[in-house]
This record gives C-alpha cells, sequence and structure tokens, in this order.
C-alpha cells in the first residue's frame, strides 16, 4: 500500500495547514516512510504486551477542587492577535 | 580575573566572601556576550537591563546562601518566563510574552538566580543542529564553521562560550545531552518526570524533560537540586523524594559494574569517537569498575517506535497554534478555517510541518491502534530491555554521537551515521531514563562526548560515575579560544594557548589532539571539587 496525494491533502486539512504543490511531493514521500517504520515495528510480536504511554507509575493524579488564583483578564488577553474588550476576537462563524 | 570563566561553584564561594559582587559578575558575562555572540549567535534574547536590576537588588541584600543565588543563567527559548519574549525560535510564537513562569523558571527566580536571556534553538525542538531556528543558527564555540548540535544548541554554545555561568535545555530525543557533547560541556536529561515541565512549550509529551547544561558534574548537582521535584501544576511530574545531589560528588566507583551496548558503538561510529568511549571505559576500570559488553536488543525499534511517537504527539500539541489567544496571526483571511491555515502555514517552518504532517497522519481516524498504540507497545520492550541490564549493571556508557559536530549545511546523507545519531540518544528518551554527556575526549579537534545512563530516579549515580571520571581527567577544562580560532577573526583576548602547550600527558590518554584550536586551562582560584 502506497499513500496516495489524496491522502496528503486529506492530512494538510486536519491538520490546518496550506502546501504547496512542492511540499505536497515531498509530504507524500515522508508519509510514506511511516509505513517503513511500521513494517519495522510489525516484525515484533506485541500481542501480550501492554503499551506504555509513559515510562512512570503515574496513573490518573487528582485534586480537590478548590478556587484558586488564575491569571488576570488583562494578563490572559495581552497576547491577543486580536480583541474586543474581554474577548478573543475572531471572524465571523455564525451565518446570518 | 576572567569572571565570565567560572563555574557555579567558584562564583558562589566569591559571592559569599564578598569577593566579587553579583553586579561585576553580571556585567562580566554581558560584557563577554558583547565581545564572542556575534560569532555564536547563542541568545535570541537578552535581558541585560533586567538582569543588572536583578543583580543589584541582591548585591544590596548581600545574601548568596543558596549556591545558585547571584549566578546569571540562560534559559532555552521555550520554557516560559514572565515577561520576557519566548518564541520556540518559531515565527508563530516570535512576539509572545509569557503571562506567568513556567515553574522552572519560577524555582530559579525563587533561588535568586539572575537570568540573562533566552537561548537559540531548533524551531520547536525539532531537529539536532539548531539550524532548524526560524531566525538563525548558533555557532559551535569550538569552530564556528560547525553547528553546536540540537535542539537546545544555544544553552550548550552559551555555556562553552562563557556567554552565562550555566544554562537550561530540554531534551526530547537527545536534545540536552548531543548538543553537550559537541560543545564539551555536561549536559544531563533527568528521569522523565524528575523535573517540572508546566511552561516548557511541548513537543512529544511523553518524552520531554527539563535539565541542566553546566561546565562541570558539579554545577550540574546544584542546578538539578533546585530544578527537581515534584509540582502540582504538572502532574506528571514524580511525587518523590529528591535526594540532595551534590552528596554523590564522590569520586568513587569501585565495584560498579558498567555495561556498554554494542548496538551503540556498531559500524558508523567514528573511530575517534569509539576511541574516546573505549578510553573512558579503561579509565573506570582503573577506579576499580568494572566494564562487560551487553546488548539493547530492541535499539533498533527504538527508534522506529519514536518515529510514530514524538510526530503524534507534536501534531496533537502543535494544535494550540491557530492564531487566535496568542501568537502572530496571518494578516488576510477569508473565514476561520482560512485564518487557521494561513497562520499556520506562515508560521511554521519546514520541518514543523513535516512533523506535524506524519503525526497527523499517524493518529488519523482509522490508524490509532496499528501506529500509535503498536509503537507504544514496542516501547514497554525496550524499557524491558533496560530494566534487565540494570538488574546486574549500575550503569551504563555509550557515545553520545557517531561523531563529533558536523559542519553548517553538512547534511548528512549517510544513512548507517544518521542512524547511529539516534541509537545513542533516543532509546533513552523512549525509556524515560537519566542520561548525562560529559567531555571525554577530541576528535579533529572537536570535543566528543560520553554518556552515562542510569536507573530510573538514580541521578545519583550517574553524578558519580561523571564526577569520578571528571576528577580522573581534564577534557572539562578544556575551552575553546572563540577569539583565535575557527571563522572567528578576533584577537581581544590572546591569551589562550595552543594545543602544543597542552601535552598528551597532561590529559592522561590519547586525544587526538586539536591542531590548530587554541585551548586554555582555566585559572580555577579554589581548585576542583568544590562542594557547594
Amino acid at each position: 500500500m502506497k499513500i496516495a496525494k489524496q491522502t496528503v491533502d486529506h492530512v494538510a486539512n486536519l491538520a490546518r495547514l496550506y502546501l504547496s504543490e512542492e511540499e505536497k511531493a515531498e509530504m507524500t514521500e515522508k508519509l510514506n516512510s511511516i509505513l517503513d517504520y511500521m513494517e519495522k515495528l510489525n516484525e515484533l510480536d506485541t500481542t501480550n504486551v501492554e503499551p506504555t504511554a509513559h515510562v512512570i507509575p503515574i496513573k490518573n493524579v487528582f485534586r480537590q477542587d478548590e478556587v484558586r488564583e488564575s491569571l488576570s483578564l488583562e494578563e490572559t488577553l495581552k497576547n491577543a492577535p486580536d480583541r474586543d474588550g474581554s474577548f478573543f476576537r475572531v471572524p465571523r462563524v455564525i451565518e446570518e | 580575573m576572567e569572571l565570565y570563566r567560572l563555574t557555579i561553584h567558584e562564583a558562589h564561594e566569591l559571592l559569599m566572601k564578598r569577593e566579587i559582587s553579583c553586579e561585576e559578575l553580571t556585567r562580566a558575562l554581558f560584557d563577554r556576550i558583547r565581545i564572542v555572540d556575534y560569532a555564536i549567535r547563542a541568545y535570541i534574547t537578552l535581558d541585560e537591563d533586567g538582569a543588572l536590576q536583578k543583580s543589584r537588588v541582591l548585591d544590596e541584600r548581600g545574601d548568596f546562601t543558596h549556591p545558585l543565588a547571584g549566578i546569571p543563567a540562560a534559559v532555552k527559548d521555550n520554557i516560559c518566563t514572565k515577561g520576557l519574549k519566548t518564541t520556540c525560535a518559531s515565527k508563530i510564537l516570535e512576539n509572545f510574552i509569557p503571562p506567568y513562569d513556567a515553574t522552572i523558571s519560577a524555582r530559579l527566580k525563587s533561588r535568586d538566580a539572575v537570568i540573562m536571556g533566552k537561548t537559540n534553538m531548533d524551531e520547536f525542538a525539532m531537529g539536532s543542529s539548531t539550524e532548524n531556528s526560524a531566525f538563525f543558527a548558533t555557532r559551535n564555540p569550538w569552530d564556528t564553521g560547525r553547528v553546536p548540535g540540537g535542539s537546545s544548541g544555544g544553552s550548550a554554545a552559551a555555556v562553552a562560550a562563557d556567554e552565562c555561568i550555566y544554562a537550561i535545555g530540554s531534551d526530547t530525543g537527545g536534545s540536552i545531552r548531543q548538543p553537550a557533547g559537541y560543545c564539551g560541556v555536561v549536559g544531563m536529561k533527568p528521569t522523565y518526570g524528575r523535573v517540572s515541565r508546566f511552561g516548557l512549550v511541548a513537543y512529544a509529551s511523553s518524552l520531554d524533560q527539563i535539565g541542566p547544561i553546566t561546565k562541570d558534574v558539579t554545577d550540574c548537582a546544584i542546578v538539578l537540586n533546585a530544578i527537581a521535584g515534584h509540582d502540582r501544576m504538572d502532574s506528571t511530574s514524580a511525587d518523590m523524594p529528591v535526594p540532595d545531589y551534590t552528596l554523590s560528588l564522590k569520586p568513587d566507583v569501585s565495584g560498579m559494574k558498567i555495561g556498554i551496548p554494542r548496538e551503540y558503538l556498531g559500524e558508523g561510529i567514528d573511530g575517534e569517537v569509539r576511541h574516546a568511549v573505549l578510553n573512558a571505559a579503561k579509565t573506570f576500570e582503573n577506579m576499580g569498575a568494572c566494564c562487560e559488553e551487553i546488548s539493547l536488543p530492541h535499539t533498533e525499534y527504538a527508534l522506529w517506535a519514536y518515529y510514530i511517537i514524538a510526530p503524534a504527539e507534536a501534531s496533537s500539541n502543535l494544535a494550540r497554534y491557530d492564531g487566535i489567544r496568542y501568537g502572530v496571526r496571518a494578516k488576510d483571511y477569508s473565514d476561520l478555517i482560512d485564518l487557521y491555515k494561513r497562520t499556520r502555514s506562515e508560521g511554521f517552518g519546514a520541518e514543523v510541518k513535516r512533523r506535524i504532517m506524519l503525526g497527523t497522519y499517524a493518529l488519523s481516524s482509522g490508524y490509532y491502534d496499528a501506529y500509535y498504540l503498536k509503537a507504544q507497545k514496542v516501547r514497554t520492550l525496550v524499557k524491558k530491555d533496560f530494566d534487565r541490564v540494570f538488574e546486574k549493571y549500575d550503569f551504563i556508557l555509550a557515545p553520545i554521537a557517531p561523531t563529533a559536530a558536523f559542519r553548517i549545511g553538512e547534511n548528512t546523507d549517510d544513512p548507517l551515521k544518521m542512524y547511529m545519531n539516534d541509537v545513542c540518544t533516543i532509546p533513552v528518551n523512549m525509556a524515560g531514563l537519566p542520561g548525562i554527556s560529559i567531555p571525554c575526549g577530541f576528535s579533529g579537534g572537536m570535543p566528543v562526548g560520553l554518556q552515562i545512563i542510569g536507573r530510573p530516579f538514580d541521578e545519583t549515580t550517574i553524578l558519580q560515575a561523571a564526577y569520578a571520571f571528571e576528577q580522573a581527567t581534564e577534557y572539562h577544562l578544556k575551552k575553546p579560544c572563540i577569539e583565535a580560532g575557527g571563522h572567528a577573526a578576533f584577537s581581544r583576548d590572546n591569551r589562550c594557548k595552543h594545543s602544543s602547550d597542552f601535552t598528551e600527558r597532561e590529559i592522561g590518554v590519547d586525544l587526538g589532539a586539536p591542531q590548530d584550536e587554541c585551548v586554555k586551562r582555566r585559572n580555577v582560584p579554589n581548585g576542583k571539587g568544590v562542594k557547594a
């Protein structure tokens, strides 16, 4: 199985990227390399192997739901590319 | 006295004795930066005013009890520093001023560290040469025609060029250890979970770890003491006791068992690098340790699994750069989706886009189980390899890279070399282990790094081994001569010694002595082994 250019277009859309034709050609090649990695990994039988998400024995870390200080509105919005008062401003998303 | 050359423990002692002021020390470093950084380009952002102001406050208060108090440091530019630009060496964050401190920044500040600025890196930590910065490439202080390694290349180069006393880096697949090796300094990736990553711009969250880059092993222990420990803001930080790492600075490895993995010294490893590593093994044996060849049979698979896991996690982590809440937004757009796409396409560099695409594909509908889950299962096997070895051995010795630093622009197309490059560092991240790189020799005049890998949460043993090696050798005392060497024709400081003044006898083992590079032994006020 080879990855087609159509797949690259689909993945680029999922990743929210525009790619030039040149980039698309390169990405097609790169995505195909994943298949090579998988071929290698599939040499190993992992039927009874548990996956390791990360290596330390920590699961479900809970904390009390307490009110604590957080960033002020002003600090939070300081880096916004566009704002309107106390809101992040984005292009219209709801059709009229 | 050249204050910029001091280590943390040396500067600490002088500050305690009031022989120098923090302001003098800080000024000496900024003066140094003015002289050498045009050739090295280690920093993206400098905060001279902030650092000097802090130094004066500290001088007035006069309390330098903590070993990091008043010591100027550089921080990699993917670690948030409140009020100080943090770009990740990416155009998409080139205007980002964090409204909060990463936990590590806050910890350093609470110990009265003086933060001088932010260091260059490969964009979003993706790369191993620092050529991948969206702004400029950093150069290796030992030869400015060569790369400093990466992705923490700015941090390693700043330490090697004495543009800071120590630096902080991050390591996802070798990004602290490899540049430390290339620049001839000490760099440690602590155990996964040892140091909080709250405020570190995430690359691959199951692999990323923050750690110190320093001039010697004593300094490494001092910095680790300050940054290790649980943090409620990072639920993947381990709630485990943190030992005093400076207590592990004992030059004693007698009776220790050392494993040398044959997979790490295979074909593709440069002869001089192999020689330096095997010489290091001999040094350990002379100190009473016992070295044996071992095997980590899943080494190759660790790489294939990493090539799935790292981009997958990156694609998810980098989804947040959308031009809405912070960062740079594209100028022209027709609707929201167009805004996202233009912002990301203009803001991310080629390598970042590549990895986002790979990761998005690996995680896309229908592929998760076949790719990511399979890779995580393989990861279990990789970890078991190491578990088995550590039942019998105290630590592992390996090279940090197959060659010394390569030339800028020299993208190797030798697949064997590329493969060995990843073999040396990536499995350690996959298994979450602590690893340290220390100088162990030279190849063609460039430093060679020795990697010491330890059991999970046993930074103590690798620090002890590294310290013992450092005490038995003098590689860490050699310094690049930026002013006279490489491509930076600068003669302001002409006191650099030539390699002919620095005999092999002094070093103890075969150096592969540099031909043209200047080398210099530091004049240390209080000798070595000063505990802090």
